[in-house]
């Protein structure tokens, strides 16, 4: 117990916090960016002034972002000459604690009675950074020049005034460059308004004792963390996960996630991951810590982020395996998919220690589908991208969730109706991907199948998806989800992409398709034990057939009437067992 | 309009009833426990407990939970679904989202279940165009399917039916031809916004309750008949306004969320009564509290709530968002050793310790007991009588051990936490909306919102709280005060300079036409008729909308653009030319102006001569780590010219009011306190 009160204590952890809420929401209300503002695909922090500790991080942030921004602000820091107030970097590098180019961090100098108190940064997805590819999702890129615009720490603001100069070397290099003044202001906007009430805390509690307060909030944070690994068994650990390809060279990319969890600490070694690959899956360090980070947060959900809660995760560098990318690897693969298949690896590290905390695999990919072309109608080009969701995992207490976020976001997809107004498409099928829910005593949840038809003019598909090789990991017995797939139909014949799940610049005309189905998630123990009552519902409802039951489950179930045969379910299923 | 006028709300716990007779200005309030099963018991047991002769009562004015508490507990009506092909998961799918940001678990059921989500072939596109004619054919046989599986309720939702519904309309004629009862809903009559996920899982809500309500209402009615009531019953809806019952089932989904709103509304006329433009309202109950704003006298209205997890209701209502603390919420000390005050909550069962039914765990309530701000005399009502020791020893066991405190200092750290926590979370809904919370007062009420708002309007810095008259009964207080209402929204999505402005004309007029034609079957007496006319817009790449009042049926393009660049500056101080303005929705409000009330009733005539009078005896009470003694008053008896500086408690049957030390205390004109902080 320190010298500061339990109340004050408290009263200053719901400050920090409310400073960074506040930043999250005047960010994403006047963004342009459907990214940051529809996906909410951005985050804000206060970060320390020497070490660019995180302080606080606000609960609305997108959680990949989980203690990303430490890493970049400490790249400020390092390069920072002259701060002056009103000063606002602007950085995209991967290779300095970033995720891929386009997430853009503005890292401002915190000022409190003349002297530098404190960081305040944030990140935001633009929708484009030039590039190859418009919207940056390169499937084959082979180093990173081709995946966009980099920037280094560069003063985009100087004591409050916006550098006109770099602004239009900005402009000169990406696609949609009119709206992205609309998304600059609103970005610089939010650390403004994170100033303003980080005064006002200072003011209300005093600097000494809101000092004293973050550090003694970081130590319990740690404690809280440390209490939450105790229960976790000492012993080692190991789960493994793979990337479908790299989008380059056709094979599986490997991660192989070793815990050890020893008293109040967990340790996690990736040397044995494959080596860094050609194409643009690899991962920037940064991305690499935060996706273990965001995983142990998944895991444990009501745990505050401060740099505290990070301490007891030690995390070794994967030196010379491409979850440690150095300049010029492609790396735009890794905030949307490498991440969610290094949390995966965490997951199914730890299923079988903790069993009533974890779950099975969820869907983990965001399913980008971007289709860029010119519609002759409008007299205009455009780029539509399309997200997707999947099947969550069983857990100990119900089945998946279906169609559920991505494991890295938090972001809602586009309304069909909005999609068709905007571009030159009609969607001919959105619908539960049957079958998908990977098998369990808790099933999986179900991915989504849709496809879309262009209706004018010519366009290029690309796609940067995952799981189309190996389904989401199933636990303790589950089966694995359903497979991602995808289908393009051009003059009435299918294609499908040699990696399964990434490929680029597939020429399509009108009246040709795009079909995709998304993963299931993975199946929670021995199908064998599921109610069979609740495998008849399932087939009531058309989610699987009665021959997937009885195949998957042991469940035969009368044809007439769809009801349970108890007598020749257990003699199938003891003919299993 | 000379017979009385009832306003009766039933909330979780309690039916809340006001009758008045607008001639003399007598008024009855009462309160009975609500009757979980049929509410219509508690209504009746209402009504027969302040003996108004329903002969000689003009309007009754209800609010309901009952098609809230449906859809949460999910007792709905078997509701099947008729859409186009390819797309019967819509309502299941959703839009990609899992209960919270962290964690990787949770439920969801859609209120249609898959087996009778039925598919035809239809297609219109973004245009309104047809790209597949309805198949007629397929269409009888598959709403003969939902027959014969027992369906009672239909929805039929077809894509881009905002933009063009004849699909819609001729599925619902042949659907009224072939269906047993009048329950068809078309997505487009309760909702002609674009968004498929939002505009079908409004309909189906409405499908799902309106078989509910019906029998409520009708059942409700008929027993009121039964004792005389000669008139239409009115039901309070969500916008704010009322809808007379032979009408309401029509839109069901429109009763959802009332309760909140009446308050809200309640909070308005009270405020606009004496002149305060600008409240944050603040609803405090047992678990959760509701918060909305008041601007000029009018509640401000949203068109985008969830009723839970999944659940977007996207009809206009009054915009309450709800923040999870109440009396119950539960403080603890986390693993981190930091003290915690809720979410979770004792609820109703077994509650605050201090209820006396089995409540181990401290809660907000039982801190304010401690600390002397509730009368510890009335734990004696109680059914188990705990003792204030036992309380006490809890605090110490659960809470003062880890910091080294006693009983009271406990109790003083979670009330701290909790205001603080609450402001926070009110000072961001404001800000979500657009405002800041220090140019507001504050109008708490409910329960427990008079026991919390003057140490919460210092922690946001808000100037001055407003209590008015009878804070318990607030809800039914705005059943008495709302007029009709029917709102009106249509989906034009297209940038300011291509903008067809006859056809924004064209449907202005129809709105107000729809509108004229609903208050007039509402056959309600009202004394005039008002339009409020506003527009969704935004910069085109842009997801969120700015609402934007305009001038009417006669708006000009300019004036959109005006209008929007004067919003959008006070909202973010940033002024783009580069970038051009879409005008996305339009909306229309059709008010009944029903008689108004004479609200100066509610302050009662029972006023002692002097503030020493009113002063029913002295009690220590705890503020700021000290016990001060402090006198207790009655509400009902302080003197019209009241003028005196705290501490205070002010106590009355249906709450009890903390005034800090230092805060002065005033009353209006009609009857509300008013605390400068």
């Amino acid at each position: 117990m320190s010298s500061l009160d339990p109340i004050t204590l408290a009263v200053i952890q719901n400050g920090l916090i409310q400073v960074c809420n506040e930043m999250d929401l005047a960010f994403v209300r006047a963004a342009f960016s459907p990214v940051i503002s529809e996906a909410l695909d951005r985050s804000d922090g206060i970060y320390a002034a020497n070490t660019g500790e995180l302080i606080a991080q606000g609960e609305l942030g997108l959680p990949v972002f989980v203690g990303t921004m430490q890493f970049s602000t400490q790249a400020v820091i390092e390069r920072a000459k002259n701060v002056k107030p009103g000063d606002i970097y602007i950085v995209n590098d991967p290779y300095l604690g970033g995720t891929h180019l386009m997430d853009v961090k503005f890292v401002r100098p915190f000022f409190y009675k003349g002297k530098l108190w404190s960081w305040l940064a944030n990140t935001g997805h633009w929708p484009d950074l030039g590039g190859a590819v418009p919207g940056g999702f390169s499937a084959n890129a082979t180093e990173v020049e081709q995946e966009g615009l980099r920037l280094p720490p560069v003063k985009l603001f100087k004591e409050g005034v916006l550098d006109e100069e770099i602004l239009s070397i900005i402009l000169s290099n990406i696609r949609i460059a009119d709206q992205r003044i609309g998304d600059i202001k609103a970005q610089a906007a939010a650390l403004a308004v994170g100033e303003q009430r980080l005064t006002d805390l200072l003011d209300k509690y005093g600097e000494t004792i809101v000092t004293d307060a973050i550090a003694e909030l970081k130590i319990r944070a740690s404690e809280q963390m440390r209490s939450k690994i105790s229960a976790i068994p000492d012993g080692d650990y190991q789960g493994i996960a793979y990337v479908d390809s790299d989008g380059v060279v056709n094979e599986p990319l490997k991660i192989d996630m070793k815990i050890t969890s020893k008293g109040d600490e967990l340790f996690f070694d990736m040397s044995g991951s494959s080596a860094p690959c050609m194409g643009p899956m690899n991962s920037v360090i940064a991305t690499t810590k935060s996706s273990v980070y965001l995983a142990i947060k998944h895991i444990f959900p009501e745990i505050p982020i401060n740099a505290g809660t990070f301490e007891p995760l030690n995390i070794k560098d994967p030196v010379d395996t491409f979850l440690y990318a150095k300049y010029p690897r492609p790396v735009s693969g890794c905030a949307a998919e490498v991440s969610q298949r290094i949390a995966e690896a965490v997951f199914n590290a730890l299923v079988d220690v903790i069993p009533d905390l974890l779950f099975a695999a969820p869907a983990g990919t965001s399913g980008n589908l971007a289709i860029g072309g010119f519609d002759p109608k409008k007299d205009k080009a455009y780029v539509m991208y399309v997200i997707s969701g999947g099947g969550y995992g069983g857990y100990l207490e119900a089945d998946g969730l279906s169609n559920g976020c991505s494991t890295i976001g938090i972001s809602k997809t586009t309304p069909i109706e909005v999609m068709e107004q905007y571009y030159p498409i009609i969607f001919e099928e959105y619908s539960l991907h049957e079958g998908s829910g990977g098998a369990g005593e808790m099933r999986g949840g179900f991915g989504v199948n849709y496809k879309i038809k262009l209706r004018r003019g010519s366009a290029r598909a690309s796609m940067v998806m995952d799981h189309g090789r190996y389904g989401p990991l199933g636990a303790l017995g589950g089966e694995n989800g359903g497979l991602n797939t995808v289908k393009v139909t051009t003059n009435g014949e299918d294609y499908i992409p040699p990696h399964l799940s990434k490929d680029q610049d597939i020429q399509i005309n009108v009246g040709d398709s795009v079909s995709v189905s998304t993963p299931g998630g993975g199946g929670y123990g021995n199908p064998l034990l599921r109610d069979p009552e609740k495998a008849a519902a399932d087939v009531k409802l058309g989610y699987y057939t009665a021959e997937q039951v009885s195949a998957r489950f042991g469940v035969v179930l009368d044809p007439a009437d769809l009801s349970v045969k108890l007598a020749k379910t257990k003699q199938l299923r003891a003919s299993r067992s | 309009m000379n017979g009385r006028v009832i306003g009766v709300d039933v909330g979780g716990t309690f039916t809340d009833l006001i009758s008045v007779d607008p001639n003399t200005g007598s008024i009855e309030v009462t309160k009975v426990p609500t009757t979980l099963d049929n509410q219509a018991f508690g209504v009746i047991a209402a009504i027969k407990n302040v003996g108004t002769d329903l002969t000689k009562v003009d309007a009754i004015n209800h609010g309901t939970t009952t098609t809230t508490n449906a859809l949460l507990e999910r007792k709905i009506a078997k509701t099947g679904l008729i859409t186009t092909k390819g797309f019967r998961d819509v309502l299941e799918l959703g839009r990609r989202t899992r209960p919270k940001p962290y964690g990787l678990k949770g439920q969801f059921k859609p209120l249609i279940s898959r087996d009778v989500r039925m598919e035809v072939s239809e297609r219109i596109d973004a245009d309104g165009g047809v790209v597949i004619p309805l198949d007629e054919v397929e269409l009888r046989s598959k709403i003969q399917d939902l027959i014969d599986a027992g369906v009672e309720s239909l929805v039929i939702h077809f894509l881009h039916s905002y933009k063009n519904s004849d699909h819609e309309k001729r599925a619902a004629t042949i659907a009224k031809e072939m269906w047993p009862n009048a329950f068809v809903t078309a997505g487009h009559e309760i909702l002609s916004e674009y968004r498929e996920y939002e505009r079908g899982t409004t309909a189906a809500i409405n499908g799902a309750i309106r078989p509910v309500l019906d029998k409520y209402i009708n059942r409700l009615q008929g027993e009121l008949a039964a004792e005389g009531f000669a008139h239409d019953l009115l039901v309070m809806q969500g916008n704010g306004g009322s809808v007379s019952a032979r009408a309401v089932a029509h839109s069901a989904v429109s009763t959802v969320m009332s309760g909140p709103a009446s308050g809200v509304m309640a909070a308005a006329a009270t405020c606009r009564a004496v002149g305060i433009d600008k409240v944050i309202t603040y609803d405090m109950g047992g678990t959760s509290s509701d918060v909305g704003l008041v601007e000029g006298g009018v509640p401000q209205v949203t068109s985008e709530l969830d009723l839970e997890y999944g659940m977007p209701i996207h009809v206009p209502m009054v915009d309450v968002h709800t923040i999870g603390a109440g009396g119950g919420s539960i403080a603890f000390v986390n693993d981190a050793g930091m003290l915690q005050v809720g979410p979770e909550s004792a609820g109703a069962l077994p509650g605050p310790i201090c209820y006396g039914r089995d409540g181990k765990k401290p809660t907000i309530t039982d801190a304010n007991l401690i600390l002397g701000r509730l009368d510890p005399k009335a734990l004696f009502s109680v059914d188990n009588p705990v003792s204030l020791d036992q309380i006490r020893s809890i605090f110490e066991t659960d809470i003062g051990v880890h910091f080294g405190m006693n009983a009271e200092q406990a109790a003083s750290a979670v009330l701290q936490v909790a205001n603080n926590k609450m402001a926070g979370a009110i000072r961001m809904v404001s800000l979500s909306r657009g405002h800041d919370p220090r140019d507001f007062s504050l109008f708490a009420f409910g329960g427990a919102g008079p026991l919390h708002g003057t140490s919460l309007a210092s922690e946001l810095s808000i100037p001055s709280v407003v209590f008015p008259a009878k804070p318990g009964i607030t809800n039914a207080l705005g059943c008495v005060v709302s007029d009709l209402r029917h709102d009106f929204v249509n989906t034009v999505n297209t940038p300011l300079a291509s903008l067809d402005i006859t056809a924004v004309h064209e449907i202005i007029n129809r709105q107000i036409s729809d509108g004229k034609q609903m208050i007039e079957n509402d056959n309600v007496p009202i004394e005039e008729m008002e339009f409020l006319y506003s527009a969704d817009m935004q910069f085109q790449g842009q997801s969120h909308m700015l609402d934007v009042e305009i001038s009417g049926p006669n708006v000009t393009v300019e004036e959109l653009q005006m209008r929007f660049d004067e919003v959008y500056w006070a909202r973010f101080a940033v002024e783009l030319p580069e970038i051009k303005a879409v005008l996305v929705n339009l909306h229309t409000a059709v008010i009944g102006r029903r008689k108004s009330f004479p609200l100066s009733v509610l302050a009662g005539s029972d006023q002692a001569e002097n503030l020493e009078d009113a002063m029913r005896c002295m009690r220590p009470v705890m503020f700021d780590g000290e016990w001060i003694d402090t006198p207790v008053y009655t509400r009902g008896k302080l003197p019209l010219d009241l003028n005196t500086i705290g501490p205070a408690i002010i106590e009355q049957p249906d709450t009890t009011i903390v005034v800090e030390p230092g805060n002065t205390v005033t009353l209006d004109e009609i009857g509300n306190l008013i605390v400068e902080v």
